[in-house]
């Protein structure tokens, strides 16, 4: 048989996002994978020198709409370093409640697409229908179902009364009795096992010098996580990643999986520890210097390197986002699998090309 | 900035990040800052149980600089995004797309100098300016 | 009577295609969510395809820039007509937050002809379902325009 070249994407029903992947076959198996990329590309980066670093927030919140929350809390835990502020202990318990709503709606999320690429519609049916009530949490405390908008320099913007914290408890309780009922389905199905276990693997040693962050990386062994930083509130908060072994797709869904369950822990701890006092700090003068700053996203470690002068505009903002740093990992992964294990491969390392390319 | 920062020049860039490697640390990510016409930045930031180390390198626009691809894999598409966005341009890279990453390819401006460069052959190759 | 019949059943039946050309995902996954049980979509006979060629409405979320200007021209191109563009969201209607940033044209109807704009920064599920059944009724005078 000769060689075959195939193109994937950038308009791909199994994916979301346009990315574009050239794959050379030798029969049914994969020789050659090379990704290009362009097709999301905008240069937000470069939006510092219109924007001023207040309103930086709102363009970093729109890297990426699902993991917005956490990419305007790590700028502006940048920014506040930087300027030496202290946030409130209650804006930081804040934080912390809306960052894990937002991971748990991104691991739903994922979790319904990864089930959708082995063909498993109605299993993204339900995981889909049990985001709409995280959803429906956003909604109801800030105003807005995606991009929350709540993170401003010094602290937040809204507050949550009494009745929202209760509120939050007892839907996050009947989201977990619904979970568990789709754990054995996730988790032991045959057809999901069958197309999962053992495709992808990746070895701990591989996996960490390839630069991998996130769960792709823990799924392999990797004990990584950069809430054990203990920003925002987590030096309060009891709190152990989630680590697999396997190194497969099976052990990437596990994790994200736990991920959940662990998430829906840290919010009750946050809201049983919330303590009373201003939400935020008013903010004066203008940042100077040069500063790193990093947060777990759902898809793993987050990584800021803000540079200000002085001015209201800053230097250069670079943000290296989690694809970015998982990407590398295809192109080890996809050679030697099947042509059909390529969306769940790709699927497995969680893409996100908007934030890659921003 | 957390972690140490460390100056060094285009002929000892290799030889350090190699040592790096040896030492166990994970690539997270290279930097690129324009400081004026003729100088850039490049900060190659490397990271080990969450303690930050930085490399600091000053390099003239029109100058090659060594690719750190060869020893770390996962350097290459950051190279890449370099070579698009600021026009500095790598040799030894592993995966090349020449300047197609995100531009297209009649493009020889680079988008994110505030002084406005056009593209042309570099001049000085794994020299220390 | 046989083309009476169709346009009936095409009316009642249009299929889709979602096309994100740069958008932040945030107007991405809220169009996947009008597909998912809680608002449900396929109520008005709409099936979400990946084949631009057994679509009549496309959906477009997202600026448009240098790199995928072709491929939103191409995929325009390889429907059948009569055919509806929905443009979603703030960034798909003018470019949005991004604007001014260098690699952004504008809004879709930049490169392709549009028939409803979807405002919203992300718009919400209920305006989107509300634009695509307004696109129907486009769809509905395109084709008496067709046959005609």
């Amino acid at each position: 048989m000769t060689r075959t070249i195939i193109p994937f994407g950038p308009q791909h029903p199994v994916l979301p996002e346009p990315i574009h992947l050239m794959l050379t076959l030798d029969d049914e198996v994969i020789t050659e994978a090379v990704p290009a990329f362009g097709f999301v590309h905008r240069g937000l980066e470069k939006l510092v020198e219109i924007r001023d670093f207040h309103q930086m927030i709102y363009v970093v919140e729109r890297i990426c709409g699902i993991c917005s929350m956490l990419h305007a809390m790590c700028y502006c835990q940048g920014i506040e370093e930087m300027m030496g502020i202290e946030t409130p202990p209650r804006a930081r318990f804040l934080r912390v409640i809306w960052s894990e709503l937002h991971r748990m709606h991104s691991h739903l999320l994922w979790l319904g697409l990864f089930a959708d690429s082995f063909g498993f519609e109605s299993l993204f049916m339900q995981f889909w229908k049990i985001r709409e009530k995280i959803l429906d949490i956003d909604e109801a405390t800030t105003g807005n179902r995606i991009i929350v908008s709540v993170n401003v320099i010094g602290g937040v913007r809204k507050d949550l009364t009494l009745e929202q914290t209760r509120g939050i408890l007892s839907e996050l309780k009947s989201v977990e009795t619904e979970l568990k009922r789709l754990e054995t389905t996730i988790l032991n199905d045959y057809t999901v096992q069958n197309r999962t276990v053992g495709k992808g693997v990746l070895t701990a040693k591989q996996a960490y010098e390839l630069g991998l962050v996130g769960p792709t990386l823990r799924a392999s062994g990797v004990m990584q996580d950069a809430r054990m930083l203990k920003y925002a509130a987590f030096d309060d908060i009891a709190f152990t990643p989630v680590v697999e072994t396997d190194g497969d797709c099976y052990a990437r869904c596990k994790v994200r999986f736990r991920e959940v369950f662990q998430s829906i822990d840290l919010i009750r701890q946050a809201i049983g520890k919330l303590p009373n006092g201003e939400i935020a700090v008013k903010v004066k003068g203008r940042p100077d210097g040069e500063v790193t700053s990093r947060v777990e996203q759902p898809r793993g470690e987050v990584f800021y390197y803000i540079r200000a002068n002085g001015t209201k505009h800053l230097e250069r903002l670079r943000v290296r986002t989690p694809t970015f740093a998982n990407v590398p990992a295809l192109l080890t992964m996809l050679p030697g699998a099947g042509l059909s294990d390529v969306p769940v491969i790709v699927l497995s390392i969680d893409p996100c090309i908007s934030c890659t390319e921003r | 900035m957390q972690g140490e920062i460390m100056d060094i020049g285009l002929d000892n860039l290799l030889g350090e990040t190699a040592r790096i490697k040896v030492e166990g640390y994970r690539f997270v990510t290279i930097s690129c800052v324009e400081i004026n016409e003729i100088r850039m930045e490049l900060l190659y930031h490397f990271d080990r149980n969450f303690q930050l180390k930085h490399l600091r390198l000053s390099i003239s626009r029109d100058c090659r600089a060594p690719s750190i691809s060869p020893v770390y894999f996962a350097a290459f598409l950051v190279e890449n995004e370099i070579q698009d966005l600021f026009g500095i341009r790598f040799h030894g890279l592993t995966v090349d797309y020449d300047r197609t990453l995100y531009l297209e390819k009649d493009v020889k401006t680079a988008p994110f100098c505030k002084f406005a460069v056009v593209e042309k052959s570099p001049v000085c190759e794994e020299k220390t300016p | 009577m046989f083309e009476k019949i169709l346009t009936r059943a095409r009316m009642r039946s249009p299929w889709m295609l979602h096309f994100d050309c740069g958008s932040c995902n945030g107007c991405d996954i809220e169009v996947l969510a009008c597909l998912t049980p809680v608002y449900d979509v396929e109520r008005f006979g709409v099936v979400n395809t990946g084949n631009p060629m057994h679509a009549d409405i496309l959906l477009v979320t997202g600026t448009v820039n240098h790199r995928n200007r072709n491929v939103l021209r191409n995929l325009y191109d390889q429907m059948p007509g009569p055919k509806v563009v929905v443009a979603i969201g703030a960034c798909g209607l003018t470019g949005g937050i991004f604007r001014q940033a260098w690699n952004v044209v504008g809004g879709v109807d930049r490169v392709i002809p549009v028939d409803v704009y979807v405002p919203g920064c992300p718009a919400k599920p209920e305006a989107i379902i509300d634009g695509v059944v307004m696109g129907l009724e486009k769809f509905m005078e395109k084709q008496h325009v067709d046959i005609s």
